[in-house]
């Protein structure tokens, strides 16, 4: 068993179980504030201390794993729900006019700098959770349909590939039943590794205000509300950005060990 | 190779006409309008027009476009509606904090990433490598303007080695160099640490190919063997990565440079957007864009005369 | 005289694996020495374990002396001062054995600079003397070509050329002409023999063709699993063959498939004046696109039951012919049809003439879905069909086609990599049959199996064609293949079928002066038992 993949399981169900428990519970509530008791060091009370407003730490951060993890959720929806499909139908039919557009739709997509974009879409839009997703799941689009498209036309050149057309199979059902479960391993990977890009993302965009919106806690805010007072109290801006470094690290150890579990070639090399 | 970079430039003009209409057409949809927003909600019709005018807003969309797009090209970036100043000016000046910063970081990260990805390659398995590869992990996970914050806190504030924030001018080009520093290692070390693995993979791939045990039969040592004809081959891939990155500093200077209060292109943009100055945030992003897809030009052409077999490809 | 090269009791593990197995052997100055046996069998690991060039993991035992000195005793250090001065070695895979980047006069004077301190000047000198002397001149071939301007011939003289640049008293060639084609592969063994003889050179040759070592070799060692089983001088190998494994490996060599005497039906495949084009880049953005003829007015018929063969190195447009006939790409002239029915109508292959031709690939490993089991993959074809048959019917089907190929009906529940390369063949051609068409293509279907595997394929394939009253169109690179399993034969060059005729009299008595130089080049067994002079 590999010890990336149980590290990187670990942390990644450590932070999800926090974030659907705190739609029950938190230790405290996140929305009221106490002045008296501000800028704790965690004690037997506040595990991870309290911030300028006295609110318990580790109940913000539960609840701000619900805002990184559905943001990041939906963006590699996004990005998988539309790549994947486009990624395919470009190498099906490879060469032909759509595969150019695809190809060329992509390298436009990559030519701009995506916070830049995320930063254009909420300037205009307005900031909010909803359109960070929309800027961060665009740029997954991309991403995917690249992945799909270049192992998928190596895939189309294997003979099992051709054996299955001279069975009569159109593209589609190639595409669907030879060609998905094989590269199934590659984008739950690469889905993990956007997964926690996303997360970085969001709390990017969220530290210089153009992400989730107070009330709702995020931990990119609750770092911009830290920064000020880094020198008076370290521990409020050092509990989130840890929480973002073990979620990231948490999942792409979890990326990393899942390639190797799935990937019969790279098994029989260690074994 | 006359016809390859033919063929890359038509794909750049090609890209930046399409990029400058999806800039356009996102802007064009913002509800509000300019005019009216900065002379207030008490401003009367005709004063109202008069200023449509004056920033050329009372013209037909397409015309706007043209002449967006005409001007840009004569270096014309357009009018500030808040400072009413010509947008290229402001952005020149802002330009030279980004950009320096943002090649300091460049500079920076490949420095770290080259040695110590080769490193790990040719250690494969040792303690070296393992000690690298989980030194990346963390540095992929470390979101960078936390990174820049912790740089503050104790490079700053506890050791006052650097300043914490602002820009002196480059008048002191020294002070301007040291205010620079702890911004340019925020953002340099995630990066680093990306293109760290990047170079890795790339350079054992290489190992594993035949023409490296042809150079082992030769007679060359494994040290020999892997500087003349692994690193070579291993650098083409990296060297795309680092043309994704500078699009990724530059944005990312964005949010390092609120970190540090320094006034680039970022804060230029955010307080456009907070004052709905669209015109600069539209010419910004064009300008962003432009350097994107120029930089990914270049590292095509650089591939090309990296790798041979480029050379003659149509 | 003692021997310049002197292996003795070599044996070599790797993680508790005993690959090498007490191997011993001895080389002259000026002596050809074949290495020779089936895939695994140890051959390149002893070439390795020679070179010093194990993997870490490999843990050796024994002796092996270059000129007195103690190969396996020197240190690294030492041991890169030999390799390349000493001992040469050329590798199986031209394409892949340069450095893309570098130059070939580069390359060639890099193995001079690493040994002596030749100046720049003079390594480039000496590189354009040893490129010349393997066949590239100066004037056709400079010293600042990359690979990928040469050929995969060109490119092997190149690697020849490095290994041989500072005259060292051994060279070891590893399977040196496998990946080229028949006439390149005459010239390359023609070169080495040269050299061995005008340099004094001693060869260690190691190759699986046993064709070619009969042609190339002085003596002969014959390795099975880690061992030589046996080792002779050349002649007296041919006259008497002592170990069961040896004459075993000569016998399926020289195999004859069994065909039987048919009555040639109507004809059933007709491929008339066809013609295929591919567009290539523009040399400059206002061009047209240049076209390259891929296949260029072929026409021949198969009839019922009749067995065809097509021969042709490799580019001459086989593959593009055969994805022609099976439907998967639409010719740019001409008409293929199977029973008066076009294959390609409409812009996409027609069902009803694709359920009549089945194909069978080279690459045993790549042909099926590694995710999905036997009983899957070989029933795919079925797709084809209006009503597939279900239930008990598809049992059947499924366990008469693996039972027709030697498989058992439990093989049904298995997945691909549970199966040897020899018997995904057969899966292959489970698959191929399980819905009885009327003709298979074999594209190089037995190219990738080892001897004695492949002439069982051999058997199989004609037993099923007698059975069955089926036809194929058997293609292959391999001339002796070919011969040994059709009754007609097609040449292809560049497009064009150059000869068409009946095997025999092709082979005998070829026509075409290309046919006559590829047969010409093409290495040929001896008869077996009869003392061979050369």
């Amino acid at each position: 068993m590999n010890r990336n993949l149980i590290i990187g399981a670990c942390l990644s169900s450590v932070v999800l179980i926090g974030a659907l428990v705190s739609f029950m519970w938190t230790p405290f509530e996140t929305d009221t504030v106490n002045i008296a008791a501000r800028m704790r060091l965690p004690d037997g009370t506040n595990w991870l201390g309290t911030d300028h407003f006295g609110r318990d730490l580790l109940s913000m951060i539960m609840v701000g794993a619900r805002t990184s993890l559905a943001v990041a959720v939906v963006a590699v929806g996004i990005g998988m729900g539309v790549g994947v499909p486009l990624g395919l139908a470009a190498a099906a039919r490879q060469g032909s006019l759509l595969d150019e557009v695809i190809s060329r739709l992509n390298d436009l997509i990559f030519a701009f700098p995506s916070l830049v974009i995320a930063i254009l879409i909420t300037a205009v839009f307005g900031a909010g959770a909803v359109n960070a997703i929309i800027a961060i799941g665009i740029f997954n689009i991309p991403v995917f349909a690249r992945l799909s498209r270049g192992a998928a036309l190596s895939l189309w050149q294997r003979e099992f590939i051709l054996a299955a057309r001279t069975a009569g199979k159109t593209a589609t059902r190639i595409s669907v039943e030879h060609i998905l479960p094989n590269i199934a391993n590659l984008l739950i990977v690469q889905g993990t590794i956007q997964f926690s890009l996303g997360i970085l993302a969001e709390a990017g965009l969220s530290y210089v205000g153009l992400g989730a919106q107070p009330p709702v806690p995020s931990w990119g805010r609750m770092l911009a509300d830290a920064q000020t007072m880094v020198s008076l109290a370290p521990h409020v801006a050092i509990v989130p950005g840890m929480a973002i470094v073990l979620t990231v690290l948490g999942l792409n150890l979890l990326g990393d060990g899942l390639r190797d579990a799935l990937d019969p070639k790279l098994r029989r090399r260690v074994a | 190779m006359i016809a390859y970079v033919f063929k890359r430039l038509t794909a750049l003009i090609l890209s930046l006409a399409v990029a400058s209409l999806v800039i356009f057409l996102v802007v064009e949809v913002a509800p509000g309008d300019p005019a009216s927003y900065m002379l207030g909600i008490n401003a009367q019709p005709d004063t109202v027009a008069a200023l449509r005018a004056e920033l050329g807003l009372d013209v037909p969309k397409t015309q706007r476009y043209l002449n967006w797009v005409g001007g840009m090209l004569v270096g014309d970036f357009g009018t500030s509606y808040t400072y009413r100043s010509p947008v290229s000016e402001m952005v020149a000046d802002r330009l030279w904090i980004s950009l320096p910063l943002a090649l300091m970081a460049l500079a920076l990260s490949t420095l770290i990433a080259i040695p110590a990805g080769v490193l790990a390659a040719a250690r494969r398995g040792g303690v070296a490598d393992a000690g690298v590869m989980s030194a990346t992990q963390f540095g992929v996970a470390i979101p960078n303007f936390w990174f820049a914050m912790l740089l503050v806190a104790l490079f700053a504030i506890k050791l006052r080695w650097f300043p914490s924030g602002g820009f002196p001018g480059w008048d002191d080009p020294a002070a301007a160099l040291k205010s620079l520093t702890l911004p340019a290692i925020a953002l340099a070390l995630p990066q680093a640490a990306i293109l760290t693995r990047v170079m890795r993979s790339s350079l054992i791939d290489i190992l594993g190919e035949d023409f490296m045990r042809t150079a082992r039969a030769k007679g060359l040592s494994r040290r020999q063997a892997l500087w003349r004809h692994g690193l070579r081959n291993a650098l083409i891939p990296v060297l795309t990565i680092i043309g994704l990155q500078f699009s990724f500093l530059l944005a990312g200077a964005i949010i390092i440079e609120q970190v540090f209060f320094l006034p680039g292109l970022g804060r230029l943009v955010f307080q456009s957007i907070s004052q709905r100055d669209l015109i600069v945030v539209e010419s910004v992003v064009m300008l962003l864009v432009f350097a994107v897809i120029t930089v990914n030009f270049l590292v095509d052409l650089a591939y090309a005369i990296a790798d041979p077999r480029l050379r003659r490809r149509a | 005289m003692t021997a310049l090269l002197q292996v003795q009791d070599l044996s070599v593990s790797i993680q508790g694996k005993r690959v090498l197995d007490k191997v011993s052997l001895e080389i002259q100055s000026g002596e050809i020495l074949a290495l020779t046996g089936e895939s695994g069998s140890g051959k390149s690991m002893t070439a390795l374990a020679i070179m010093g060039l194990l993997p870490n993991a490999a843990h050796v035992e024994g002796e092996v002396h270059l000129h007195e000195q103690d190969l396996l005793a020197q240190t690294e250090q030492q041991m890169c001062a030999i390799r390349g001065a000493e001992i040469g070695m050329v590798f199986q895979e031209p394409m892949t054995a340069l450095n893309p980047v570098q130059s070939i006069g580069q390359q060639v004077a890099e193995t001079i600079r690493v040994h002596s301190d030749a100046t720049r000047k003079q390594a480039w000198a000496r590189a354009a003397d040893v490129l010349t002397k393997v066949g590239l001149p100066q004037d056709r071939f400079p010293l600042g070509r990359f690979p990928h301007e040469l050929s995969g011939g060109q490119r092997q003289r190149v690697v020849i050329a490095m290994a041989i640049a500072l005259r060292p008293k051994l060279l070891i060639a590893d399977e040196p002409t496998t990946a080229l084609d028949v006439t390149t592969q005459a010239q390359i063994l023609e070169l080495l023999k040269d050299l061995c003889k005008s340099e004094g050179l001693a060869l260690l040759m190691i190759t699986h063709d046993l064709a070619v070592v009969s042609q190339m070799a002085d003596r002969i060692a014959v390795m099975k699993s880690g061992q030589i089983v046996e080792q002779a001088v050349t002649q007296d190998l041919f006259a008497q063959m002592s170990h069961p494994y040896t004459r075993a490996l000569f016998a399926a060599s020289a195999h004859q498939a069994d065909l039987a005497d048919i009555d040639l039906g109507d004809p059933l495949l007709r491929v008339q004046n066809v013609s295929r084009d591919y567009l290539l880049p523009r040399p400059h953005p206002f061009a047209a696109h240049p076209r390259f003829p891929a296949v260029r007015d072929v026409s021949f018929d198969i009839s019922a039951g009749e067995r065809v063969g097509l021969v042709g190195e490799s580019g001459c447009g086989k593959s593009t012919l055969t994805r022609a006939i099976l439907g998967l790409d639409p010719v740019s002239a001409g008409d293929i049809r199977l029973d008066g029915a076009p294959v390609y109508s409409n812009g996409k292959p027609n069902r009803y003439i694709q359920r009549q031709i089945q194909v069978v690939f080279q690459d045993p490993f790549g042909s099926f879905n590694p995710r999905h089991k036997v009983e899957r993959l070989i029933t795919e074809p079925f797709h084809l069909l209006d009503h597939p048959p279900t239930g008990t019917a598809r049992q059947n089907a499924i366990e008469e086609a693996l039972e027709a190929v030697g498989l058992s009906a439990a093989d049904a529940q298995k997945y691909p990599h549970a199966f040897s390369g020899g018997q995904r063949q057969r899966l292959a051609i489970a698959r191929a049959l399980i819905i009885r068409p009327k003709l298979i293509v074999f594209d190089e279907a037995v190219s990738a199996l080892d001897v004695r595997v492949r002439a069982q394929i051999l058997d199989l394939i004609a037993a099923l064609s007698r059975e069955y009253g089926l036809a194929y169109l058997f293609i292959s690179h391999d001339l002796s293949v070919v011969r040994s399993i059709t009754d007609r034969v097609m040449v292809m060059k560049s497009g064009e079928i150059v000869e068409h005729g009946e095997t025999a009299r092709v082979f005998d008595k070829p026509e075409h002066h290309y046919t006559q130089n590829l047969i010409a080049a093409a290495p040929r067994l001896p008869e077996l038992g009869e003392r061979h002079v050369s």
